[in-house]
């Protein structure tokens, strides 16, 4: 499973500081700073982890979000949603949109570095039970097939 | 039941609202007390005449008893019942309820009323906070700056071997970023501000005063002579035609400060302060000494002084024996919170507490610089003591900046809510900060 992150955040400095941070840790980070035509960006990446800032120009972070979910083109990818709103409905209509994780600013390294090393793992674990779940299912097949 | 039927229960409940018995209304319109019981009860109709007589002794228009409450007021009950998540109101009897208890049904209707209108105000309120554009744009910014600030900070502090280009290019961006966070903030503070219209900034007389002052630098050449009735209508002058004044109240406080200025500056002249400043420095006591005048006094000088005078900026903070701020002069570094209780670890209360015995304390404000403070604090009876009544005391503490902090330096804080210390004895409410924030 690779370490490929596409990081969607407008404000650079705080792009400088995730890149460094993530490259230390190992990732391949690609950054986009518009929300435009964020979404043909994270299509055409396929990474393993998305970093999504909501407010951006031209298209927000929830309605990239939306996009990506709708379309089922990258099921199971993890999504960080960053964002300076953090009241519980901004928190609520986010994960109703798809966000896995949501992270008020102002974070902190820590804080970004174990969430992103988190979801990468769970994404891991969900793609290993996925994956055992369709062997068992094509063994049966394949069983009943034989019967 | 219908309204129309309901015309007994509203004689009834009319009857006993003027105190009259049933045999006596009975009486009055020439029938039995029995009929006008039937009627009451709602089990005889009526009308003509009799509704007519009744009425008349009543003191209502037939209409009322006959109709009862407006449509409106039944309506407005309605929603008051409806606006309940569970149904507990019987909503077939809302008529019998009107008609039977009018007062108390309009007092629930305008309560209701009451209810949307407040409704309506958060409502728009919540409204403006969430949805403004200007607003939410100017706090996404500043957060993100925020952001951008800690993430980076954090990485210069906690890398141990960092490259030499990285490190320049984090030290240029935190550079950039605390530029652009001042610029945010104050760009916020003028939207929040714009919305104070210079009606609604009258009625708070403490924030004109501190204009008045701010203005000035904080200091009155016009009133810089040893003559007090020229001061006196020097000072009248300087009121009149201050801008920032509007307030009655705001010009009351104005004077009396501006009194004490006065007093302040005949018992220390600018000139001869100025030569002993040269000579001794900044301290208090040498200067007190020097000119036979009270500790209060030269504090209160020192702080109203211009930076040229005194050789450095000073800040200066007057309190009452409540303890409530009176004045205040702000000095870059050490917050002094404009609403609210301030610390009480700060020297200013600690000489309260001890009246008359002068208080020099180091201090550095937690949650801010590592810039430190010496703060001399004392307090004095405004009003002497007698036989037949207590001493109020005030007291005055001169804040002086120092490059930085020293390890004897006393923590403290500006007020509970923007402070740090999670672990501090004086704490009076949760901080909206987290410690190490």
């Amino acid at each position: 499973m690779g370490r490929h992150v596409v990081l969607v955040e407008d404000e650079p400095n705080i792009t400088e500081a995730i890149r460094f941070l993530l490259t230390r840790d190992g990732w391949k980070v690609d950054s986009h700073a518009d929300g435009t035509d964020a979404v043909d960006v994270i299509r055409a990446a396929k990474p393993d982890l998305v970093i999504l800032d909501l407010m951006l120009p031209g298209k927000s972070g929830l309605e990239i979000i939306k996009e990506l979910r709708d379309s089922d083109e990258l099921p199971g990818l993890p999504v960080l949603m960053l964002t300076a709103r953090g009241q519980l409905k901004d928190r609520e209509m986010a994960e109703r949109a798809g966000v896995t994780r949501f992270m008020t600013k102002p974070f902190s390294n820590t804080e970004v570095l174990t969430a992103v090393r988190d979801l990468h793992a769970q994404a891991g674990l969900n793609r290993a039970a996925a994956g055992g779940r369709e062997g068992e299912r094509t063994d049966l097949a394949e069983r009943a097939g034989q019967g | 039941m219908g309204r129309d039927t309901l015309t007994g229960s509203r004689i009834r409940e009319r009857r006993l609202m003027l105190g009259l018995r049933q045999a006596e209304l009975a009486r009055q319109v020439d029938i039995s007390a029995s009929y006008l019981n039937l009627i009451e009860h709602n089990r005889r109709r009526i009308g003509g005449k009799l509704l007519v007589d009744l009425a008349r002794v009543l003191a209502v228009e037939p209409s009322m008893l006959t109709e009862g409450a407006e449509v409106a007021l039944l309506s407005t009950l309605r929603e008051a019942a409806a606006a309940l998540s569970r149904p507990v109101a019987e909503l077939d009897r809302v008529d019998e309820f009107a008609g039977r208890f009018p007062g108390w049904a309009e007092v629930l209707a305008h309560a209701q009323k009451r209810i949307s209108s407040l409704e309506q105000t958060v409502q728009t309120l919540s409204d403006r906070l969430t949805h403004d554009p200007h607003l939410a744009a100017s706090l996404h910014e500043v957060l993100s700056t925020a952001a951008a600030i800690r993430s980076t900070a954090s990485i210069l502090a906690e890398t141990g071997e960092l490259e030499a280009e990285w490190r320049d290019r984090f030290h240029k961006n935190l550079n950039e970023d605390s530029q652009r966070l001042a610029e945010s903030s104050r760009a916020l503070v003028n939207f929040l501000d714009e919305g104070n219209t210079s009606a609604d900034r009258r009625g708070v007389p403490q924030e004109e005063v501190e204009r008045f002052f701010l203005e000035a630098g904080h200091h009155f050449a016009e009133l810089e002579t040893p003559d007090a009735a020229a001061q006196e209508v020097a000072l009248q002058t300087l009121i009149e035609e201050s801008g920032a004044l509007v307030a009655d109240a705001a010009r009351t406080i104005a004077r009396e400060a501006l009194r004490q200025y006065c007093a302040d500056a005949r018992a220390l002249p600018l000139a001869a302060l100025s030569d002993v400043l040269s000579e001794h420095g900044s301290d208090p006591s040498a200067i007190a000494r020097a000119f036979g005048v009270d500790l209060p006094t030269v504090l209160r000088r020192l702080g109203a002084l211009p930076p040229e005078v005194l050789g450095q900026e000073a800040g200066l903070v007057v309190c009452d024996g409540s303890g409530s701020i009176l004045f205040h002069k702000p000095v870059a570094g050490f917050a002094l919170p404009r609403f609210g209780a301030s610390c009480p670890l700060w020297p200013l209360y600690t000489a309260l507490s001890r009246p008359q015995q002068p208080i020099h304390r180091e201090v550095v404000q937690q949650g801010r610089s590592s810039v430190g403070f010496d703060c001399y604090a004392v307090s004095w009876p405004r009003l002497s003591a007698d036989f037949d009544r207590d001493p109020l005391y005030h007291a005055v503490m001169l804040i002086l900046p120092k490059r930085e902090a020293s390890d004897v330096a006393q923590s403290v804080g500006a007020s509970c809510r923007i402070c740090p210390m999670a672990a501090c004895a004086a704490r009076r409410e949760p901080s909206l900060l987290k410690e190490g924030f």
